[in-house]
């Protein structure tokens, strides 16, 4: 949308697992780019996509996929690099924040340890400059006493601190590119919320770039400029996140926003829930639109016709894109 | 008790801000059985070492005036002569130098070897994986004393010899452990957040990987320890092993056997510091396990 190149340029990814029974397609033709210092939400159910679309990018995909498409970080291609190539860009270009800060440090390494290692592999830093950085970083990602936390093990950490050491090893070399595949998840709702700030406050410190990745709508809109909606492997709605939670187009990004459990809910009220089950990503696809079954807006042609993703045009000169057949939310 | 002790100085290292090896350690500290373990261990070694300069004997001297006698204090015979008249003392412990080296020696030949061969059969998998593990089938279906028999009738008796045929066929158990490790090891995130740092193959394996897996092989090599120390009895024993003039438990015993009936302490008083060796590597390994496991501590 700016006249800069993006940061992250994504073209009809797809991702294919060969299993015993037969294979399965996580990932059909996503399409997505993220300028530099820009924020995109990777919003879906279990199974969307929206993680395997995330390990593709980074080339840290198990030996029965099969990748196609493309996905340029800074107009370099990764789909296909050398792994030489990748553990190159890895850590230093973009770099990764998982889910579960409880396994995703070594658990008999020092955290101060395990930033240092990073340095010293990718840049040759000294162990006094590498100590100096890793403690900026850790300062930067708001741990609390530096100096002391440098010298624990993991397990000595609450979980929101691990997290942010986590984020402090994907940031510590400085990445163009930040993934973070639900970084919030394993952590409870108050430290969530400290966490979404670490990052918002870094991403604008840094200008690094983020895809964040979640099925939790609440920690889109708190912490990215643009959201883009999974289903089925594909993204079927994609806007700036003001004009997606005001006025969604895609009867699917409706019924998401729709089971939000709200604080003025009667105690009593049940929970909402979409009808349905997502369809399954194995086997051929069928012709319609993978929503369709699960949609109460659906016509015949929603059945017969996919629906490609279309740049709109909203009345009041948003645009967004979305892959419905409907002209007009319903 | 003992394991309120260990909880505790267990719980006293992490409030310090100490490492996973400390805890582990406080814990085996106050195992008993481990640590009486440990003193029988300092004490045969000690004995290895200070024997020959306490004893006014050489190993290789006879007597021929005293030939076969009893443990005696007369003359400094403290454990008696063998059929040659040579003194007991200095010959257990020459025996127990030897005995502990081949023991020490090759369970470390054993464990490097099978460590990394492993580690890098089980990180790299697939194709790899396949081909190294099958190897170690092939290898792991050769009968060991037959194995051993072959490699010393061929290349000659040597005391290296020994180390290397009992290490290469030791490293294979380590081979496989370390492999089944770092199957587990490969699919965790902090390994995935490695690789996600770009960091190459070799060094997820050295840090990430084998400083995780170590624990069981620990526990494996101090029982590997006594068992090389049979094995080379054994080989001894059937006169493949260690050769006169130098000497192990193993020849002892063997020449000990043989004068059963008229010297039984030939065979006695080696054969025991044969059996302390093994029990204080079983409580050892038994203490470390514990330590290096605290899930188990009920």
């Amino acid at each position: 949308m700016s006249a800069a190149p993006p940061i992250l340029s994504v073209r009809d990814l797809s991702v294919r697992f060969a299993t015993r029974r037969g294979s399965v397609e996580a990932v059909r033709g996503v399409s997505f780019e993220v300028a530099a210092g820009r924020s995109l939400g990777l919003v879906g159910e279990s199974g969307s996509g929206k993680s395997q679309t995330c390990y593709a990018i980074m080339g840290l995909m198990p030996g029965n996929a099969t990748v196609g498409g493309s996905a340029r970080l800074e107009g370099e291609q990764l789909v296909g690099a050398t792994r030489a190539r990748l553990d190159a860009l890895r850590g230093r270009r973009m770099g990764l924040v998982f889910q579960d800060p409880m396994t995703a440090l070594t658990p008999h390494m020092t955290v101060g340890a395990q930033l240092c290692e990073i340095l010293a592999y990718h840049e040759g830093a000294g162990s006094a400059e590498a100590r100096r950085r890793a403690l900026e970083i850790m300062e930067r990602v708001r741990i609390t006493d530096p100096e002391r936390r440098f010298e624990m093990y993991p397990f000595e950490l609450s979980g929101g601190m691990r997290q942010r050491i986590v984020i402090a090893t994907a940031l510590v070399l400085r990445p163009a590119l930040l993934i973070a595949d639900e970084p919030t998840t394993a952590l409870d709702v108050t430290v969530q919320a400290e966490v979404l700030r670490t990052f918002r406050a870094v991403v604008e410190h840094t200008g690094t770039s983020l895809v964040l990745v979640t099925h939790d709508l609440g920690v889109v809109a708190g912490a990215c400029d643009e959201v883009a909606v999974m289903y089925a492997g594909r993204i079927v709605e994609r806007a700036a996140t003001a004009d997606l939670f005001h006025a969604p187009a895609h009867p699917y990004t409706r019924a998401l926003l729709a089971c939000r459990p709200r604080l003025d809910d009667p105690p009593v009220a049940r929970l909402r829930t979409i009808e349905g089950q997502p369809p399954s990503l194995a086997g051929r696809e069928d012709d319609g639109c993978a929503f369709a079954p699960r949609c109460g807006f659906a016509q015949a042609a929603c059945h017969s016709q996919r629906p490609a993703l279309l740049t709109r045009r909203a009345a009041d000169g948003t645009t967004r894109e979305v892959a419905c057949h409907l002209d007009a939310p319903p | 008790m003992t394991a309120d002790a260990g909880t505790l100085v267990a719980a006293a290292a992490s409030l310090r801000g100490e490492s996973l090896w400390r805890a582990a350690a406080g814990r085996f500290a106050a195992n008993r059985a481990a640590m009486a373990g440990v003193l029988i261990l300092v004490l045969i070694t000690a004995f290895a070492f200070i024997a020959p300069l306490v004893s006014p004997h050489e190993m290789e001297t006879n007597d021929w005036e005293r030939i076969q006698i009893a443990p005696t204090a007369e003359q400094a015979h403290w454990f008696g002569t063998d059929a040659n008249g040579r003194d007991l003392f200095v010959r257990v412990a020459a025996g127990a130098r030897v005995s502990l080296a081949i023991g020490l020696i090759t369970t470390l030949v054993a464990v490097l070897i099978g460590v990394l061969y492993g580690a890098v059969a089980g990180y790299v998998g697939g194709r790899t994986d396949q081909v190294m593990m099958r190897i170690v089938d092939v290898l792991y279906a050769l009968p060991l004393f037959f194995a051993i028999i072959i490699l010393v009738t061929v290349f000659g008796r040597n005391i290296f010899l020994v180390f290397l045929a009992i290490g290469a066929v030791e490293w294979l158990t380590i081979a496989r452990i370390v492999r089944g490790q770092t199957l587990a090891a490969k699919q965790t995130e902090y390994v995935e957040a490695a690789r996600s740092l770009g960091a190459p193959a070799t060094r997820i394996i050295l840090r990430h990987i084998v400083p995780n897996v170590v624990g069981p092989v620990i526990v494996f090599s101090t029982l590997l320890v006594p068992t090389v120390i049979l094995v080379e009895s054994f080989l001894s024993f059937l006169g493949l092993g260690v050769q006169e003039p130098q000497t192990s438990w193993g020849l002892l015993i063997s020449q000990g056997t043989a004068a059963l009936d008229s010297a039984p302490w030939l065979l006695v008083i080696p054969a025991s510091f044969l059996a302390a060796t093994m029990f204080a590597f079983n409580f050892i390994g038994d203490g470390l396990r514990d330590a290096l496991d605290p899930r188990d501590e009920a």
